[in-house]
């Protein structure tokens, strides 16, 4: 299993401890990567607001470089994910648009023939590892940890640009992949919502009352941390919930918001400052404090390979 | 084949009005659509069920309402290819809107969102004769809007509504961009300006895409919203966070290739805004106490230059 690694800006910026964690994480899953140093960020939908042709230049030139590498991409970043994705329906839908963004790419000596496969880790966990190859990689039990998914908005919407359609899988996938690390899932209603972090700088309030909207409803229904595998949601979920929550529900900020390889590091047994745990500002330090007082889990349920 | 269907039900004449799920099990046709299950039961199991509905062909708008937690046509969707096994159904009235009895809601506000837009055609003459003629290559575009067939569905789903009722919503601003770009009215930049100035107007849409991922004729609501913002920069509304916010994101993918998440909550803010930059302070700080602060410098996506040519060949040089 090679890819062709795209990060994403937010790992390489305001949430180092998902790059840190996704490549402990994928080591253990014996995941090649090669990191698309040269790649542009995909413009996260900001800047195909005023411009998607643009975006769909860079978008289209990240795909190209992977293609010439003979790797499909795979990306930690929800937003990349979905952005990338409409980017390449785009272009493969309509190949007289690939022609006139491919003239673009040609003095760079890129060309791009629309077969590259963008997967984010979630999907290719599902479809590429399998989930008994994943469980076998796991020696702490998380049962008895309650986690609410938080899929946010781009790996899920527009159905049809993701492939939710003929991969019917990725719509459970974060509940597939809580459930296989022996924990429960919790269920609450905004878990395909927005975080409200594109119109935290804009309209603070409503941002505002997303996040306690949705970190209150997990919390009110159990849950010991949210899972996300959007590094953009994770920022305002745990960086604004504090104020957040006193302004709206006037309680204190509860519930850690973890990235998904954070989750599967956890399950892995691999150490909780390599993961960077620290690294939250809604403290994490009860759930990795209950991780190791869980004695039950110290024991692996399938040999390691 | 069967069909299990869970409806939610409330009454506002009971003595003690209270929301509850009622479990409805059917034979139906292969064919049968959701709305066809629920006319049977009105008609043959239970007469009490309120529901609205008229032409059956998704063309009237009718019959939007959540079917397991989605809005959709009732008409338009058939059980066959949602539980073709027999799993269970939930129906739920439309979010958003509030409602009147079980499955019928209040399209009030529906109404007053799009009354919002002022949504008719204001030319600023009268036509030399007989009528204005628009070119048919300048109404294309508009056809996708013109669709709408006002079921509320957008209106149901939108995660911004959920916390805002202010919010124009996405069927209002797909109405209103209908005008904005109709070549026939005159009041595109008074249009412009208002929606971009007032609470509720183009900036506070999330772009989550439920709009468009609900709307069963492919309005796509939030795709022209996107386009009425760089409509209302080009026509000169610049004084707001979020023209910072795009021009400061574009500005960093030219710079470095790669997002500049410190420089770009500035920019957004304004950096003459001290009160709005004092606000945020604490946040960035407990940000970086916790190392999770984005460096000072980005990381550079090597070999940049390419980068910058592309985008400034798209968005032109510095401003």
């Amino acid at each position: 299993m090679k890819y062709a690694f795209y990060p994403g800006c937010v790992a390489r910026g305001g949430a180092p401890e998902l790059y840190e964690s996704a490549i402990a994480v994928m080591q253990r899953l014996g995941i090649e990567t090669v990191e698309l140093t040269r790649a542009s960020c995909t413009g996260a939908g900001v800047l195909q607001e005023k411009n998607r042709r643009l975006g769909d230049v860079l978008n289209v030139r990240t795909m190209a470089m992977a293609e010439q590498m003979g790797l499909p991409i795979l990306t930690i970043c929800s937003t990349c994910q979905g952005v990338m994705s409409q980017a390449n329906h785009a272009v493969q839908r309509n190949p007289d648009y690939l022609d006139e963004i491919n003239a673009e790419l040609a003095q760079e000596g890129l060309v791009y023939r629309g077969s590259t496969v963008v997967k984010h880790l979630l999907w290719v966990l599902l479809e590429d590892v399998g989930i008994d190859r994943l469980k076998s990689t796991f020696s702490k039990e998380l049962s008895g940890f309650n986690f609410a998914p938080f899929y946010g908005c781009y790996i899920v919407r527009p159905s049809d640009a993701l492939g939710l359609g003929e991969n019917p899988q990725r719509r459970n996938s974060l509940e597939t992949v809580i459930e296989a690390t022996g924990a429960n899932v919790t269920d609450f209603p905004g878990k395909t919502a927005c975080c409200g972090l594109p119109i935290l700088l804009i309209n603070q309030q409503n941002s505002l009352k997303m996040v306690s909207n949705h970190t209150g409803a997990a919390s009110d229904a159990g849950a010991d941390a949210m899972v996300t595998p959007c590094p953009l949601c994770h920022l305002n979920l745990d960086g604004y919930q504090p104020r957040a929550r006193k302004n709206n529900r006037g309680d204190a900020a509860d519930l850690p918001i973890i990235h998904l390889p954070q989750l599967l590091g956890m399950a892995m047994g691999i150490d909780h400052d390599k993961l960077g745990m620290k690294k939250h500002v809604v403290s994490t330090k009860d759930l990795v404090q209950q991780l190791n007082t869980n004695a039950t889990g110290s024991q692996p349920r399938v040999p390691q390979t | 084949m069967q069909a299990n269907l869970k409806v939610k039900r409330y009454n506002p004449d009971e003595p003690q009005p209270r929301v509850r799920y009622q479990e409805y099990s059917l034979d139906v046709l292969e064919s049968f659509t959701v709305l066809d299950a629920l006319i049977q039961v009105r008609d043959e199991v239970d007469g009490t069920l309120a529901l609205r509905c008229s032409c059956r062909a998704s063309i009237c708008g009718s019959c939007g309402m959540r079917v397991n937690g989605r809005a959709k046509l009732a008409c338009k969707t058939r059980i066959a290819e949602l539980a073709p096994n027999g799993e269970q159904l939930t129906i739920e009235p439309m979010g958003n809107h509030p409602v009147i009895k079980d499955l019928v809601v209040d399209i009030d506000t529906f109404f007053n969102q799009i009354r919002r837009v002022d949504p008719f055609i204001q030319p600023d003459s009268t036509p030399t004769q007989g009528e204005f003629i628009a070119s048919s290559e300048s109404m294309t575009n508009l056809l996708g809007v013109m669709n709408c067939i006002m079921c509320g569905a957008c209106v149901s789903d939108c995660t911004v509504l959920e916390v805002d009722d202010k919010f124009i919503g996405p069927a209002a601003l797909a109405k209103a961009y209908r005008f904005v770009d109709d070549p026939r009215d005159d009041r595109s930049s008074e249009r412009l300006k208002k929606l971009n100035d007032e609470h509720g107007g183009i900036w506070d849409c999330t772009r989550c895409f439920q709009c468009v991922e609900v709307c069963p004729k492919d309005v796509a609501p939030m795709d022209r919203i996107m386009e009425m913002r760089d409509m209302a920069i080009e026509a000169g509304n610049r004084n707001t966070p979020g023209y910072r916010h795009t021009e400061s994101f574009i500005r960093s993918v030219r710079r470095h290739g790669r997002l500049d998440e410190t420089r770009l909550a500035v920019d957004s803010i304004g950096w003459t805004n001290v009160p709005g930059l004092l606000r945020e302070a604490p946040v960035a700080m407990k940000a970086f106490t916790k190392g999770k602060l984005p460096p000072l410098f980005p990381h550079k996506a090597e070999g940049n230059s390419a980068i910058r040519e592309i985008v400034e060949k798209a968005e032109g040089g510095s401003k």
